[in-house]
């Protein structure tokens, strides 16, 4: 199939049935106990800057381990799956100074993908499977500042932004991207400007994705770090009228669920959610079983507030397995329509009736 | 309103908008952004559903003033939870506001008012940030007034973004300006209703749109009477709420409930606010004055302030002007006192310091406060005889002054007008000001300073050539060792002048550019303060050289077109259709001793209130909700005065016209011939041509393209004109320098020029009908002879059209308007007396006003040999147009 066929594809099947992404990618990669000369591989090895711990970069160094990834999770059935792209930007990757080769990590992530998913097409041709751009929220925030006793000043600006955006973007979809996820947004600043970009190289380019949200919420007032409820974090992203607006990681699905069923009644769009598995554990590990995870996101489904579910931090191939198997017995959400009001944000939604 | 009409309107926080608020202005332009978050913080609390912020002052750097308080937002939740509403007149602010909001604001505003083009490229990003949008009623012919051109512009611009733009409907608002109603001016009687009538039109067939306004406008005409004012509001937002206006931006704690407001002032409200009747203006105007006394002021003069303490009358005289009973109190107060000393740092002063915080505070104007050091300096002048008995009866000092500072118009330069303001407004501030006048070399300016060790000195000048004489002033400084601060103000001067030209030529010191009288005093008081000097000047320091390295970049980027091109694109004129009108005589004529209740209906007021430092159109401003009252008050002044010139005939009133056969010649220049057969040559004009890289469609223009070229064989004409109305001013001038009235004496310099310009558009006017009779039948009003609707130019040499001040030479010997009409050319080639206005007559329908810009090296040596001039004699008299440097070695690539 060609992209836009793959688009087209998309959305059919999405009216059909609720879709499932894969799961996490740092903790699968923590299982191959990758160590510093992995990492580096043979193009770093001489590189004056720790490498250990920038998955991104393992596009490069230890492809296999990524491709391994994929295929795991496109067998355990997953619809989608995302690049391997979450710190991919120029401003992430300066981090190991990097940021020379921001767009090359974006074009080898695609394609990586992208082989992985026409493989498994191939050997299942009646479920067509798609990749999605993995674009992080970068290091930085351009609405909060990093000192506090100087509120005004920011470590980024959105111009910064929309240009390291941009690169990502460009080097994602020359790899071969179906979509474009603006995901675990926690300054809707940030993803403003990554929405910004995305348009910008649509309009350069004349390539057209879909274009996916997801925001994270950091704390138990159901907000994202930079204060925005559910709905108003929508509002600010509206108008890039994306294909989906959802929630990932933050807290387990318990913890997610009102901001879901918020974005499900007032989002003219699929709603997506990607929890973590349960809440980590005193040593930072995730320890919600598939079997626990999979019911609490069937609920959701039953109720009928999601169109496209997976998982995040903690989620591996076994927990996409049987969310795909609890998926497939229920409709998607239906998609509303809005009436035609003002919806304003500032940190909450403000609605001219 | 009533509560159930007025359930969904939105109420949009006005407060934190400089244009708006002074309170605010000032704490921005402080830095004192922590207390600008507290205003912000209170409307919030008050009841503002969205917060409108505001950064349009032309002395801040707009964008990074909106940035830095959208930040600061940012970082207080009990703000930032409401939208804001992004609001400039300016693109640039408003793209640097949309970068700083995560949430979904409104942008105020973008309107058609430069056309399609930049409006939907506007409405594009817009979309792109994420926000919804005001649009005004305004196009490309003005802001609308009546209801169908609302409606008409409205429709337009909602078109253009739901089909080309795919701008969502429901996020547009139209504002179809509110303005103020029951101004006097019949035509402004239907403004209410016609934003009435468009409000419906606008709800009924543009879906979802919806409207907004600023209210406060409506009611500019009752300033002062917050009682008729607030129920004009409410009974307007009654009205157009009902016909479907469900925004506003109003000022919400001071709305009257509709039903409240006593029923014969709402009948009265009501009939102006919907046109009702032809005398509703008088009617409620009439009926006004009952309802004073809710923050309003009396009108009939009340005495009850003489009872008062010697001190608070003195104090109450300074504020408000008084001049009346200044001696009496001054005496009385001399009586009781110890010392008359004690008079003056007493009760004078204390009087002084309240207008001066008035005055810091956006409360006085600047009219308001040269009134009150007038009443000062009467009060000084009194006590100065007791003062000289004192120190001779006790051989003591005087008392000490905040500093001395020294004030001339350079060499060259008659203009005096803003020295002087900024002269009253430090020696009210307590300031020593030592003032040399006009045209003052730049040997007595230094002599001066180190005789009588002055602390500042400060420059004045407004024609182009003065910026030079500046440099070279400052450079005198330098080599004469001064390291005092050079403080440089003028129409022309600019911060980049100064912080590029002037500042690198005197490194021992710091020359600061001072944007307006205004802040004349805090500079100074921050150059003479010892713990705040120091910091101050590297803050100064920094600014310019950043400035300089700005403009350093501007400059790489201004691309120019070789002059060879720029006058293959010359303007396209069909010389074989067009027969030149003859003039009526060729030669010269003089008009003197004209008649100047002539002149009076052709004045032009706007520029006349921006010498008092008011910004804004006449009449408007005469309503406006920050100046009204400063502007009616010293526009009937004006009146007065106008009448005493007129009646006593202060000024004399002389001018000199003159028309050659001429032909254009060489591109460039225009040749000036004795006689019809045009065989012997007169003159030569030299012009000079546009350079800027042009696209396609718009030419390289230059004043000989508006003559027609010799190989025509056309008989085309030339005319020239020096008009002046400053003849006698020095005897009235001198007599309030006497009795130390600079109040009276700015506003004479200001009618006088004032009237010369007046006088030199009856000419202009007189030319096109009757002497060179091109248009015999034109009858355009004051309005539209101001806005230039007129066939045919009258460019100055000196000004855009014709940057080189020395072609003014050439039109005065021409006129022998020095002879004739009496009025002198400088060294510098100002006009003296300063109230005179000279320039070229073009009769051709294509000719029109224009800037000449930056020019480059090829044109400036070409120019110099059509001058007969040195290359670098050609440099300095175009310093302020070249395109490079001419100390830079090797020339830069064109």
């Amino acid at each position: 199939m060609t992209r836009d066929e793959r688009i087209a594809a998309l959305k059919v099947e999405a009216e059909k049935r609720i879709l499932v992404m894969d799961g996490a990618f740092g903790t699968m990669i923590q299982s191959y106990e990758l160590g510093e000369a992995e990492y580096r591989g043979e193009r770093y090895k001489d590189w004056d800057q720790d490498l250990k711990g920038n998955n991104d970069l393992l596009v490069l160094t230890q492809p296999q381990v990524i491709r391994e990834i994929h295929d795991a999770y496109l067998e355990a059935g997953a619809d989608m799956v995302e690049t391997n792209t979450f710190n991919a930007t120029s401003i992430s990757q300066s981090d190991y100074g990097l940021e020379a080769i921001a767009y090359e990590l974006n074009v080898a992530a695609a394609c990586l993908a992208r082989e992985a998913a026409d493989a498994c097409y191939e050997n299942t041709p009646d479920k067509p499977r798609f990749v999605a751009g993995a674009i992080g929220p970068t290091n930085r925030t351009a609405s909060i500042s990093p000192d506090v006793n100087d509120p005004g000043f920011r470590n980024v600006t959105f111009d910064e932004l929309v240009e390291a955006y941009g690169e990502q973007t460009r080097g994602l979809i020359d790899g071969g991207c179906d979509t474009l996820l603006i995901e675990t947004v926690f300054d809707t600043l940030n993803a403003k400007a990554a929405g910004f970009a995305v348009k910008q190289v649509f309009a350069e380019t004349g390539v057209e994705l879909p274009i996916m949200i997801s925001g994270t919420i950091t704390d138990l007032s159901g907000r994202n770090l930079s204060g925005q409820t559910p709905e108003a974090f929508w509002y600010s992203l509206r108008h890039l009228k994306p294909f989906s607006i959802g929630m990932n990681c933050s807290f387990g699905a318990e913890q997610l669920r009102p901001a879901v069923a918020d974005l499900a009644e007032e989002a003219e769009a699929l709603v997506t959610v990607y929890p973590n598995a349960g809440l980590p554990n005193e040593l930072g590990e995730y320890d919600e079983t598939p079997q626990q995870f999979a019911p609490k996101l069937e609920e959701w489904a039953r109720d009928g507030l999601v169109n496209i579910v997976g998982g995040c931090c903690g989620t591996t191939p076994e927990h996409i397995r049987l969310l795909t198997q609890a998926m497939a017995k229920h409709p998607p959400r239906k998609v509303p329509e809005l009436s035609h009001e003002m919806r304003l944000s500032g940190l909450e939604p403000f609605v001219h009736t | 309103m009533t509560e159930a009409a007025g359930a969904t309107f939105i109420n949009i926080g006005e407060r934190t908008n400089v244009t708006g608020s002074a309170k605010f202005r000032k704490l921005i332009e402080a830095g004192d952004y922590a207390t600008g978050l507290d205003i912000a913080r209170e409307q919030v609390e008050n009841g503002a559903q969205i917060i409108d912020v505001n950064m349009d002052e032309g002395l801040l750097d707009s964008e990074q003033a909106m940035a830095t308080f959208l930040n600061l937002i940012a970082s207080e939740p009990d703000i930032s939870r409401v939208p804001v509403m992004i609001d400039s007149s300016k693109w640039s602010v408003i793209e640097a506001g949309l970068k700083c909001v995560q949430g979904k604001g409104i942008v105020n505003s973008i309107s058609l008012k430069e056309g399609e083009e930049p409006f939907i490229e506007q409405a594009e990003k817009v979309l792109a940030y994420g926000a919804a949008v005001v649009v005004m009623a305004f196009d490309e012919t003005g802001q609308a007034e009546t209801a169908e051109r609302k409606f008409a512009i409205c429709e337009r611009a909602y078109k253009l973004l739901t089909e080309k733009v795919g701008f969502p409907p429901e996020d547009i608002i139209f504002d179809p300006n509110i303005f103020a109603v029951a101004t006097g001016i019949e035509e402004h009687n239907d403004y209410a209703l016609a934003f009435i009538e468009a409000t419906r039109q606008i709800r009924a067939k543009l879906p979802y749109a919806h409207v907004s306004g600023g209210v406060s406008n409506l009611s500019f005409a009752f300033r002062g009477n917050n009682l008729v004012r607030e129920a004009m509001h409410s009974v307007f937002l009654y009205h157009a709420i009902q016909a479907g206006m469900d925004m506003g931006i109003v000022n919400a704690g001071q709305l009257a409930i509709y039903e409240d407001i006593e029923p014969d002032l709402r009948e009265l409200v009501e009939d102006v606010v919907l046109n009702r009747r032809p005398d509703a203006t008088d009617r409620l105007l009439d009926a006004a004055s009952r309802y004073k006394g809710q923050g309003g002021q009396k009108r009939e003069e009340d005495l009850t302030w003489r009872e008062a303490a010697v001190g608070e009358r003195l104090t109450h005289a300074l504020v408000s002007g008084i001049e009346t009973y200044i001696v009496e109190d001054t005496e009385e107060a001399r009586q009781s006192a110890e010392r008359p000393l004690h008079v003056i740092e007493g009760p004078l002063m204390d009087g002084m310091n309240v207008v001066g915080d008035l005055f810091g505070s956006g409360k006085m104007f600047l009219p308001q406060v040269v009134k009150s050091a007038r009443v000062m300096k009467k009060a000084v002048a009194y006590l100065m005889p007791y003062m000289e008995q004192e120190k001779r009866d006790l051989g003591i000092e005087g008392a000490q002054a905040a500093g001395k500072i020294l004030l001339a118009t350079v060499k060259g330069d008659v203009h005096d007008i803003g020295k002087n303001i900024v002269g009253v407004v430090l020696q009210c501030n307590n300031y020593e000001v030592i003032d040399l006048g006009v045209m003052v070399p730049s040997q007595t300016i230094l002599e001066t300073a180190r005789e009588r060790k002055v602390d500042i000195i400060g420059l004045s000048g407004l024609i182009t050539p003065s910026l030079d004489e500046m440099c070279h002033v400052a450079a005198e400084m330098e080599r004469e060792g001064f390291d005092i601060p050079l403080l440089i103000g003028g129409a022309t001067t600019s911060q980049v002048h100064t912080a590029v030209k002037i500042d690198p030529n005197y490194n021992r010191g710091q020359a600061i550019y001072v944007p307006d009288a205004s802040r004349a005093v805090g500079v100074a008081s921050n150059l003479l303060s010892e713990e705040e000097c120091g910091p101050y000047v590297s803050r100064v320091r920094q600014d310019y050289a950043r400035v300089a390295e700005g403009h350093a970049r501007g400059q790489k980027s201004k691309q120019r077109a070789s002059i060879r091109d720029a006058r293959r694109n010359k303007v396209a004129i069909d010389w074989t259709t067009y027969v030149p009108p003859k003039p009526t005589f060729t030669g010269t004529r003089l008009f003197a001793d004209v008649d100047f209740s002539e002149l009076r209906a052709f004045i032009d007021w706007t520029p006349f209130f921006s010498t008092w430092e008011m910004k804004g159109q006449y009449p408007r401003i005469l309503q406006d909700d920050k100046y009204g009252e400063a502007a009616r008050s010293l526009f009937e002044d004006a009146q007065v005065m106008l009448e005493q010139i007129i009646d006593e005939k202060w000024l004399s009133a002389n001018g000199v016209v003159g028309f050659w056969p001429a032909n254009t010649v060489g591109d460039d220049d225009i040749e000036l011939y004795t006689g019809e057969d045009r065989k012997s040559r007169l003159t030569l004009l030299h012009s000079l041509r546009q350079q800027m890289a042009r696209d396609r469609g718009r030419a390289n223009t230059a004043l000989a393209d508006f003559i027609a070229p010799k190989d025509t064989g056309l008989a085309d004409y030339i005319g020239g004109f020096a008009v002046t109305t400053g003849l006698g001013e020095g005897p009235h001038l001198k007599r309030f320098e006497d009795a130390h009235d600079d109040y009276s004496k700015i506003m004479l310099k200001a009618l006088a020029d004032r009237l010369a310009e007046a006088f030199a558009e009856m000419m202009h006017q007189k030319v096109r009908r009757e002497l060179w009779a091109y248009v015999p039948e034109e009858a355009l009003t004051n309005e539209e002879l101001i806005a230039e609707k007129y066939r045919g130019i009258r460019p100055a040499p000196g000004y855009p059209a014709q940057p080189d001040h020395t072609e003014k030479r050439t039109l005065f010997d021409l006129l022998d308007a020095e002879n004739q009409a009496g009025i002198k050319l400088t060294e510098s080639y100002a006009m003296w007396p300063g109230a005179a206005v000279s320039g070229f007559y073009f009769s051709h329908p294509d000719s029109h006003y224009f800037g000449v810009g930056k020019i480059e090296r090829d044109q400036v040596e070409d120019y110099a040999r059509r001058k007969g001039w040195e290359l670098g004699e050609a440099e300095r008299w175009l310093a302020p147009i070249l395109n490079y440097d001419p100390r830079a070695l090797t020339p830069e690539p064109a």
